[in-house]
């Protein structure tokens, strides 16, 4: 049993949280990292690994167009750019309804400075003749593209750990304190951390830290049912997605195509327990028929693996990102709603400003924490 | 009571069996195009050998597997050519695949009997055309009336190496050599043990006997260096107990050291797995009886730990027995219970007699490809413990950063072997660095527009 | 890779094609064994450039059989009986 102290606690080893450990050990801040499990194994490792600009909430466009930044330097920061390919976003519109509303989106992409290509029907179908014939119109998004999620995070450890941040894996914290001037955590194994800060960066966990410092929010597991397929010939170059989001299909070099859709079935656990995701069938055989309906090609393609894992989403659909409303010192960032993947290098980069400069360029009004009313239930 | 088993060899006929004898009509699913499992793998119609050629001293067994299994066939639900692919124990569900449609089987209680398959350890050049596993071989030959070359080379440990080559050589194939990476002196050793089932420790000996009699060439301890050839085996190469190197011309291959079970259903439904240090696999939780963890789940054969087929049958009648008991029905055990329980102690000796060669594995040069689906060599997997990701501490890290286990076979071919490549890498046990767990669908499915 | 017939060959004959080429087998054969014992040599290619394979475990297991058959699309062809007319492409 151990005492340690810090200059700033994160709870979390996804995407954000090794990306908070990483800009703070950069500029000199002592951080201790904790992870329950594997750093990235939770919606930071499982999810479709679109790195996408395009469809956001306006809101969160300040974070993605930083983020995109980043991404862009990943090799020198990272180590690696995990596969990051600016391969495009093209996103799809089967019916009118679905083309007016992309043709909506221009207008909010060009005040944010997204560069953003409506292509008409006749246009499309000649430019990617395997799209299937209900598909009408299409917006691309050049800057965007995909990255491999699995990758990512453990890079991101890597290179926080070789920056000199602490980072324990396996190491779950069971209780949560402040004694008025610091944090303090201890852990299953009875070890405990101390720091005046802390980032709650915990995924749909968060929630549970933020109720444990009196800000519940009302936070649902979010799981995404995704599948894979064998490898084909590499014929679908952009990023896909549809408007409404009910299907999303990129494929890779090596020919594998993943196609997301719909949403399995998970139980975070409560504290001390393991989680559990897995996919459903019927899901994955519902998105399988969406994507064939996109690229006909699909069909008779095998399905060789399905999974799902645990995203916390909150009723708007957007995260809380932002300085507690209760504690000094406590700053949060989860809840990204099944679209933090490209969020996470710069929500690392946004926290490190918060602790260390006292504030940060990009506007967090709306993801404030308060945001959801006295009730705040959980 | 709705009831699903899930396999037709040894242990689903006698578990069908079982329950078709107390008035329950079971849904029975076999991947295959027919029952009898892979040990006694009926050929397909128009094949005409005995069962003696077929299956030598095995022959009563499978006769009168074959027979049970014909007898309970029309007395089933009986859907062959269909793949279980996913199983919700929540909803006591099986999805299957059968003809190309998408189905939903519905259970209060399900037997799984899912069987083996090979376990290898990669050597440099396994990818060639014309090397299969031990078992592969044997099936060309039972099944098909083929060898698997002109000239074949056997290697690997354990009783089916002698067995297949032994039944290559009657069957008039050229069998170039045998090669066995255990040594003498441990089979010696374990030789005491293995009376304990006298019948089948007769059997390897006559087969041994009999592939020295007739100057078949025979080495033991070795390890093996490479299968050669430029698209399609030509030779194998490997180095014998004392250090010489030796080559002999071959045009096939097979190769294989024990089984493992074919277990990804049992993970799907909740089933908590153990590392089993004497059989050297991971096995699926369950007890004597059969029964698991889950509630309404029944585990019998080599699917939850390798027993062999003898122990197949009595354990699938007695996981059939324990489903029966626990829907309030008064069956006698106490036989089966016998039975299993001296069966099991021949066992702890033959794994004693052809150990797992962790060595082999660990040993292998990096340039060897040691993913067969994704194409992967034994460096890139090395590389996931230093690299530019924080290290692989385990199995399903050092997948995600490599790939390795993300090929159409999910892990089933190289699972075994990259467990030991990391574990050596670490230093640490192979049991620590866990195992790939299971993905639905356990066997690739094709997308289709209509599900 | 040539499978070798050694017993049990008194059986019907079968013609299949692969890729336009004609091929014999008898019945009861599985597509794998037509194949390779009729002179295919091959079953499919590693997509990451290790060149042939033509199965491995011949139980419906590895998963390195695969090939296309009219009509009836990607199939293991260890594990799929061939039938006479059948048109077979590489995998």
């Amino acid at each position: 049993m151990t005492e340690t102290r810090c200059d700033v606690l994160i709870v979390g080893g996804g995407g954000a949280g090794c990306s908070a450990a990483l800009h703070l050990a950069l500029r000199g801040s002592r951080v201790v990292l904790l992870e329950r499990g594997l750093v990235g194994g939770q919606a930071s490792g499982v999810n479709y690994g679109g790195v996408r600009q395009q469809g956001r909430n306006p809101a969160e466009l300040p974070i993605a167009r930083k983020s995109r930044e980043i991404w862009g330097r990943m090799k020198q920061l990272a180590g690696t750019e995990a596969e990051f390919t600016v391969t495009g976003h093209l996103k799809l519109a089967r019916d009118d309804a679905e083309e007016a509303n992309l043709i909506a989106y221009l207008d909010v992409a060009k005040q944010h400075g997204l560069p953003l290509r409506m292509i008409g029907r006749n246009a499309l179908h000649g430019e990617y003749p395997w799209l299937g014939p209900k598909v009408l119109a299409g917006s691309f998004a050049p800057e965007d593209g995909s990255a491999n999620p699995r990758l990512m995070t453990p890079a991101l450890a890597r290179a926080a750990r070789d920056a000199g941040a602490t980072l324990h894996e396996r190491t779950e914290v069971m209780d949560y304190a402040h004694d008025g001037a610091d944090f303090r955590l201890r852990t299953a194994a009875g070890d405990v951390f101390v720091a005046p800060v802390l980032l709650n960066l915990a995924g749909f966990w968060g929630g549970r830290v933020a109720e444990a410092f009196g800000e519940a929010v009302p936070i649902v597991p979010l799981s995404p049912n995704m599948l894979v397929t064998e490898p084909m010939g590499y014929f679908i170059e952009p990023n896909l997605g549809v408007v409404g989001g009910n299907v999303y299909l990129r494929q890779i070099p090596r020919g594998n195509v993943i196609i997301g859709g719909g949403h399995g079935e998970s139980d975070p656990g409560q504290p001390g327990q393991t989680p559990w995701s897995r996919p459903i069938p019927e899901v994955t055989m519902e998105a399988a028929a969406l994507a064939i309906a996109l690229v006909p090609a699909l069909e008779g393609v095998q399905v060789i693996r399905s999974w799902s894992g645990i995203d916390g989403q909150m009723p708007d659909r957007i995260p809380v990102i932002g300085p507690s409303s209760t504690t000094p010192g406590l700053f949060h960032a989860f809840g990204f709603s099944g679209h933090g993947f490209q969020l996470g290098p710069a929500i690392g980069a946004i926290m490190s400003e918060l602790v260390l400069d006292g504030r940060t360029d990009i506007p967090l009004e709306p993801f404030r924490i308060t945001r959801f009313g006295a009730a705040g239930q959980a | 009571m709705k009831v699903a088993v899930v396999g037709a060899g040894p242990a689903g006929v006698r578990a069908v069996e079982a329950l078709l004898a107390h008035d329950i009509r079971p849904v029975w699913i076999d991947e295959a195009m027919d029952g009898g499992g892979r040990i006694y793998q009926r050929p397909p119609a128009g094949l005409r050998r005995d069962a003696k050629t077929l299956y030598g001293f095995e022959a009563p067994r499978a006769t009168a597997l074959h027979a049970a299994l014909d007898a309970a066939k029309p007395h089933a639900d009986w859907r062959p050519e269909t793949l279980v692919w996913n199983i919700r124990p929540g909803q006591r569900q099986l999805s299957t695949l059968s003809a190309g449609r998408q189905g939903v089987v519905e259970y209060d209680a399900a037997i799984l009997c899912t069987g083996a398959m090979d376990r290898v350890v990669p050597v440099k050049g396994w990818t060639l055309p014309g090397v299969t596993t031990m078992g592969g071989a044997q099936i060309a030959l039972k099944s098909q009336g083929c060898g698997i070359g002109q000239r074949v080379a056997f290697l690997g440990s354990g009783p089916l190496l002698w067995l297949v080559a032994y039944q290559y050589a009657k069957a008039g194939a050229e069998v170039v050599a045998v090669l066995d990476t255990t040594r003498f002196a441990t089979k010696l050793a374990a030789a005491p043990g293995m009376l304990r089932g006298p019948a089948t420790f007769a059997k390897g000996l006559y087969y041994i006997g009999w592939l020295r009699a007739h100057g078949i060439r025979i080495a033991e301890g070795v390890t093996p260096l490479a299968i050669e050839g430029a698209g399609s085996v030509s030779g194998i190469s490997w180095r014998d107990a004392r250090g010489g190197v030796h080559r002999v011309e071959c045009d096939a291959v097979g190769l294989g050291w024990g089984l493992k079970p074919e277990a990804q259903l049992a993970d799907l439904a909740g089933i908590p797995f153990a590392f089993d240090a004497a059989q050297h696999n991971w096995v699926p939780r369950r007890d004597a009886a059969g029964r698991t963890p889950v509630t309404g789940i029944y585990l019998a054969g080599d699917g939850s730990g390798i027993g062999g087929a003898e122990v197949a049958e009595v354990a699938g009648a007695r996981a059939a027995l324990a489903l029966l008991q626990d829907a309030g029905r008064k069956v006698e055990t106490a036989a089966l219970d016998r039975k299993l329980a001296s069966l099991g102690r021949f066992r702890v000796a033959l794994e004693k007699a052809f150990p797992f060669p962790s060595h082999l594995a660990a040993g292998l040069p990096d340039d060897a490809l040691f993913c067969r689906c994704e194409g992967l060599t034994v460096g890139e997997l090395r590389a996931t413990t230093t690299g530019p990701a924080i290290p692989a501490p385990e199995l399903n890290r050092a997948k995600a950063i490599s790939r390795a286990g993300m090929g159409r076979c999910q892990g089933r071919v190289c699972g075994a072997a990259a467990a030991e490549i990391l574990a050596a890498q670490l230093g640490c046990s192979v049991a620590e660095v866990g195992r790939l767990r299971g993905q639905a669908p356990v066997k690739p499915i094709p997308l289709t527009a209509t599900p | 890779m040539k499978l070798v017939r050694l017993r049990d060959t008194d059986r019907a004959t079968l013609h299949l094609t692969l890729e336009g080429s004609g091929l014999a087998a008898l019945e009861g054969d599985t597509v794998l064994t037509a194949l390779l014992a009729g002179g295919a040599g091959h079953l499919r290619d590693s997509e990451f450039g290790d060149g042939h394979r033509a199965g491995f475990c011949l139980m419906g297991a590895c998963q390195d059989c695969w090939v296309v058959v009219e009509g009836l699309g990607r199939v293991r062809a260890c594990a799929t009986l061939a039938k006479d007319g059948m048109k077979v492409r590489r995998g």
